[in-house]
């Protein structure tokens, strides 16, 4: 059996008409890396939330239809139960951000002493997460003195310290310059490598297909396309449906029109546009 | 109205040096981009332009002000800055308030205001939102209205500080859109960002900082070929820039139009 399980699943925010999300039906296995696009309003954000318990738990509304996670059903669990399974780094960093914490140690800190997990345990385990998305010496920093990209990989280092089985991430490279987005695609990927499920939202399509297993492209609450990266990111019902979509997509498609591009598959990455122009 | 730089050093009151000698001249009318990696000093710079921040050493002039000698609110006239994140700027209850209370502010006459204010709806498509509270409106939404309402001021000079952030394809174009029709206006526009691409496509000159620095200085087209200057403040040339490299193409290409033209 999948990972997730999203079967018939519908949902309304409270005083609303419009369902949000209409009739999803999706499985992912664990360990997989899968990546949502979706335009502005395709309700990303809210799978995200749904994925993450507080959509109904917290935000209330109908839902109907089932999401199961860890062979645990979200309408059966608390949200206590369901966040020890599930992490989420928010879009913007400074809604995750505690408040109540005076360093980024504290701040990534806060969450395990939640749960009561023992004070040398909790050193090394931030030692080791903050190591791992590079942010070692923001340690003694104040949270709120940092850059938004800095703040983003603080927030994505609380969620990870949890080692949480799902995680789930909001773009979280949207403030980040590049090299910032390639080391935290290149830690999620990892971790998705050692077992940990993944579901990202993200605009950057050439990081998607670089690093993610499956596409998932959302509109209008609904599934448009899904499949493998270049399939999904090359398809011509994305521009059509005002999905964002890579140059090197849209220079090869117009190439094609003029007898400069001769392959069939369009790409998505720099080396698959290398490829085929070359050949 | 020009925008003088010189010299300009700052230091945060916790001891950190963000900006390291700046000297810059930005022409009336210009379209600037400003990029470099997080921590490069992009937001302390154009903090600087309305007053928000005051130099360390050195001195800003706005036309023929001195920012230190005027207050921010002076500055507001000359100078209007979209924040990077729109929660921090707004705090009307409706959308038409929003817009409205930075032009009534800088003391219009009621006419120009509603003019103004109408034209900022138009470009940023938000005339049919006027009556909602912002915080009903998704982040996309908001930071038109943080955009709108700074448009609506009508300032020679205009800052945005990574407005393509969060935002879809569409949007990006509606963006775009506002960022041209400012520059036939005639006002200057000036903009941090991280998406290489739009800069690519939408902006004449590009500065890039790094390390509280000024790196790079110049036309588009040469400042985003330099890949290996570039990679010092961690921005990576535009996607069909690094693939006419990669294909040894002579020119370096931006835009889709000259890649395609110089692959013949």
């Amino acid at each position: 059996m999948a990972f997730i399980n999203l079967t018939n699943l519908t949902y309304k925010y409270p005083l609303t008409e419009t369902p949000v999300l209409q009739n999803i039906n999706l499985q992912i296995n664990e360990g997989e890396f899968v990546a949502v696009v979706g335009p502005n309003g395709a309700g990303k954000s809210t799978l995200c939330y749904t994925l993450a318990g507080f959509v109904p738990h917290f935000f209330k509304g109908e839902l109907t239809g089932s999401v199961e996670v860890a062979g645990a059903s979200l309408l059966e669990s608390t949200l206590d139960e369901w966040v020890l399974n599930v992490g989420l780094a928010f879009q913007n960093p400074f809604n995750q951000i505690s408040g109540a914490k005076y360093s980024v140690f504290e701040e990534i800190a806060f969450g395990l002493e939640n749960i009561g997990i023992p004070r040398e345990e909790i050193k090394v385990r931030v030692e080791e997460a903050m190591v791992r998305t590079g942010i070692r010496e923001l340690a003694d920093r104040s949270p709120y003195s940092l850059s938004g990209g800095q703040q983003q990989r603080v927030a994505l280092t609380s969620i990870l310290v949890m080692k949480p089985k799902l995680l789930v991430l909001d773009e979280p490279t949207s403030q980040m310059d590049p090299i910032g987005t390639r080391e935290v695609f290149g830690v999620i990927r990892k971790m998705a490598e050692e077992g940990m499920t993944v579901v990202l939202v993200e605009h950057k399509v050439e990081w998607i297909a670089n690093f993610a297993d499956r596409v998932v492209a959302l509109k209008g609450g609904e599934i448009l396309l899904e499949g493998k990266p270049n399939e999904v990111l090359t398809s011509e019902l994305l521009s059509e449906n005002g999905f964002g979509i890579s140059r090197y997509t849209s220079a090869a498609r117009e190439a094609q029109k003029r007898g400069l591009w001769k392959k069939k598959q369009l790409p998505v990455t720099l080396d698959e546009a290398v490829e085929g122009f070359k050949s | 109205m020009n925008i003088e730089i010189k010299g300009l050093r700052f230091t945060y009151p916790t001891g950190l040096e963000a900006l390291k000698g700046i000297n810059l001249t930005i022409q009336s009318g210009e379209q600037v981009a400003i990029v470099g990696q997080n921590g490069a000093g992009k937001t302390t710079l154009v903090r600087h332009f309305n007053g928000l921040l005051k130099p360390t050493s050195g001195s800003i002039f706005i036309g023929d002000w001195e920012t230190t000698q005027f207050s921010v609110a002076k500055l507001a006239s000359r100078v209007g800055y979209v924040f990077q994140n729109p929660d921090d700027q707004l705090f009307s209850r409706d959308v038409l308030s929003e817009i409205t209370f930075g032009p009534r502010n800088l003391g219009y006459a009621k006419e120009k205001v509603d003019e103004l204010v109408q034209r900022a709806l138009t470009l940023t498509e938000l005339s049919d939102k006027t009556e909602t509270n912002p915080y009903d409106l998704s982040p996309t939404w908001r930071k038109m209205i943080a955009l709108a309402s700074i448009i609506a001021m009508d300032t020679p000079i205009v800052i945005f500080d990574e407005p393509t952030t969060g935002q879809d394809a569409v949007n990006v174009a509606r963006i775009a859109n506002v960022i041209a029709e400012l520059k036939r206006e005639g006002k200057t526009v000036i903009t941090i960002t991280h998406d290489i691409d739009f800069c690519a496509e939408n902006f004449e000159r590009v500065i890039a900082l790094s390390n509280g620095q000024v790196l790079l200085d110049g036309p588009a087209r040469e400042v985003l070929g330099q890949e290996e200057i570039l990679a010092q403040t961690y921005v990576d040339p535009p996607q069909l820039t690094r693939l006419g490299k990669r294909l040894g193409l002579k020119e370096t290409v931006t835009r889709q139009e000259e890649f395609l033209q110089a692959l013949k």
